[in-house]
């Protein structure tokens, strides 16, 4: 190495913030010394809606569908919290039936966003084909959320108290197709990820999060579930219908005898648990009771119900990328006077120093895409190079992340 | 629609998110995959603005991406449509009375199409694209 390249060791490559392909734009900065991950740090916070602010100054009833759009991709689950606090500190009893719709279409969020992530995942690694794969048996969750809500994305199915369309008899027969065939698929859907030779070298032990880190950085869902962190609010904190069905965390040692806590297992945690939602599913609708499905159908006695609500209350619940987390505070009026929300990528985001550090360049696009962020900002990068600059695009990314595979390949 | 002389390539489009909700991205990237399958028109999703003809945007313009909007609208070559995709960069559409908007997209940059909907279906998208292929055949038709 001459002398003054060693100068310009480490070098800072900034990544982002614009065209991110998924959810909130971010901003990385690496410390590199050549393709090595010396350091890495982010900036979220570029996507700022202002959600809880304009939430305090509207009623819960239009709250819930400013909820649905959190997060287009977890449009349940940011409701399901939301309402599941309001209903606690205005003392509602939910009818059962309604717990078990929300229960059923909550699962099937999580099928189609598992099976989203595992096609974007295998993009970013220059996967395509089954990137296109993926998202086509994703599109028949889709047609079933679509006939139980009416929408394909912001589904709009959940109001304070219940929810807004109840599930018919001859939905079911539907409904049990989907499943069957998403049963079927479980076998060559782990055969395509699992025992794939360019899968393997590209994601095993690739971005490691050790049992320790998980705990200490809070990390949820998937994410800590595939670091051994045996937890899941829906074993841990019934609600819904979720204290009546038979459920267990997934764990990656249950499938392959050991936990690294790699990019590798959190594939295999998401492709299992596309199977737990489906069996989910089925025991909830062998389950599902007769009866109403709202406390209140009519707006105006709910909203009036707003004005008498005192105290504060949590709702908490198991998204697809981990724990959401909803707080509410009422204090006899319309609208909340707190509210504050917790997306479960929140907790996930500071897992990805440990993760990235150590790791190549090319790394980067399936190790920050591994924790489910809602985002894939790689979009352009620029090298600083002995004072010279470069700007790398999500493209050229992409490029180098495939060329590796190749290399491995060869 | 008619083939126009000068159209004679595929239609490739740069998609911009502005701090939208991931709706439409879902839509957008659900609408490219195969049951819709529009790349065999030729129409993809590229990397980089230089590339683009299209510039789908969605999202509602917050502050932080103003500029950043405005360097990707200027970076694209001439002639070029913008097709916003979504209630919220049409006019704000949940988060109208956010303090943090800069928009709707179209008070930032010129939008030739709009294409409604919270997010709008796939077949709406592809639809607007439609419209955009028009649009752009027309300044292409006009360009000595
Ligand atoms: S239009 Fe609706 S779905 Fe699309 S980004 Fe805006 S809020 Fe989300």
């Amino acid at each position: 190495m001459s002398d003054d390249t060693k100068k310009a060791v480490p070098y800072t490559v900034p990544i982002g913030p614009t065209h991110p392909a998924l959810k909130e734009p971010v901003m990385f900065t690496f410390q590199m010394e050549g393709e090595r991950i010396l350091k890495a740090d982010f900036a979220p916070g570029q996507a700022h809606r202002a959600i809880e602010w304009m939430g305090m100054r509207r009623n819960p009833v239009q709250i819930v569908h400013l909820t649905d759009r959190i997060c287009g991709i977890c449009g349940v689950s940011h409701t399901l919290s939301f309402a599941r606090a309001v209903e606690q500190v205005m003392e509602i009893e939910v009818p059962e039936r309604a717990d078990y719709i929300r229960a059923i279409i909550a699962e099937f969020e999580r099928i189609q966003s598992h099976i989203l992530w595992a096609g974007v995942a295998a993009h970013e690694l220059g996967y395509d084909t089954l990137l296109h794969l993926s998202w086509r048996v994703r599109e028949f969750a889709m047609d079933v959320l679509e006939l139980l809500t009416g929408n394909r994305v912001n589904y709009g199915i959940i109001q304070v108290g219940g929810v807004r369309r109840d599930i018919t008899p001859d939905q079911h027969e539907t409904i049990h197709n989907c499943l069957d065939y998403y049963s079927d698929l479980k076998a060559k859907l782990l055969q395509v990820f699992l025992e794939d030779k360019t899968i393997q070298m590209r994601c095993r032990d690739c971005g490691v999060l050790t049992h320790e880190e998980a705990l200490k950085l809070c990390t949820v869902g998937p994410t800590a579930r595939a670091s051994g962190v045996k937890m899941d609010v829906r074993v841990d904190y019934p609600y819904a219908a979720y204290g009546d069905l038979e459920i267990s965390p997934v764990l990656p040692d249950a499938y392959l005898g050991e936990t690294r806590g790699d990019v590798y297992d959190r594939i295999v945690v998401r492709l299992l648990e596309v199977d737990q939602s489906v069996d989910l599913i089925r025991q909830c609708l062998d389950l599902i009771p007769a009866g109403d499905i709202t406390w209140e159908a009519k707006i105006p006695k709910i909203l009036s119900a707003f004005k008498k609500a005192h105290g504060e209350a949590i709702g908490r619940h198991e998204a697809p990328r981990g724990e959401v987390f909803h707080y509410v505070r009422m204090d006899g009026k319309e609208h909340p006077t707190t509210w504050k929300v917790k997306a479960s990528s929140y907790s996930n985001l500071m897992s990805w120093i440990p993760m990235l550090e150590g790791e190549q360049i090319a790394d980067i696009p399936i190790v920050v895409a591994s924790i489910d962020p809602c985002l894939s900002c790689t979009d352009r990068v620029a090298i600083v190079r002995d004072g010279r600059r470069g700007i790398m695009t999500k493209e050229e990314l992409t490029r180098l992340s495939v060329e590796k595979t190749r290399r491995l390949m060869r | 629609m008619n083939i126009t002389k000068s159209f004679n390539r595929s239609l490739w489009a740069f998609h911009f998110n502005s701090g939208s909700c991931n709706g439409c991205e879902i839509e957008i990237v659900a609408t490219l995959t195969p049951r819709y399958d529009p790349e065999r028109f030729g129409i993809k999703l590229v990397g980089s603005p230089k590339h683009a003809d299209l510039l789908l945007v969605t999202g509602p313009v917050v502050k932080k991406m103003r500029p950043r909007l405005l360097r990707v609208y200027e970076q694209i070559p001439d002639p070029k449509v913008v097709m916003c995709v979504g209630a919220c960069g049409i006019s704000g559409g949940p988060f109208y009375d956010s303090y943090n908007l800069d928009g709707p997209i179209d008070d930032v940059i010129p939008v030739d199409v709009y294409v409604p909907g919270c997010p709008p279906r796939p077949e709406g998208i592809i639809f607007g694209v439609v419209r955009a292929l028009q649009k752009l055949e027309r300044l292409q038709g006009e360009l000595p």
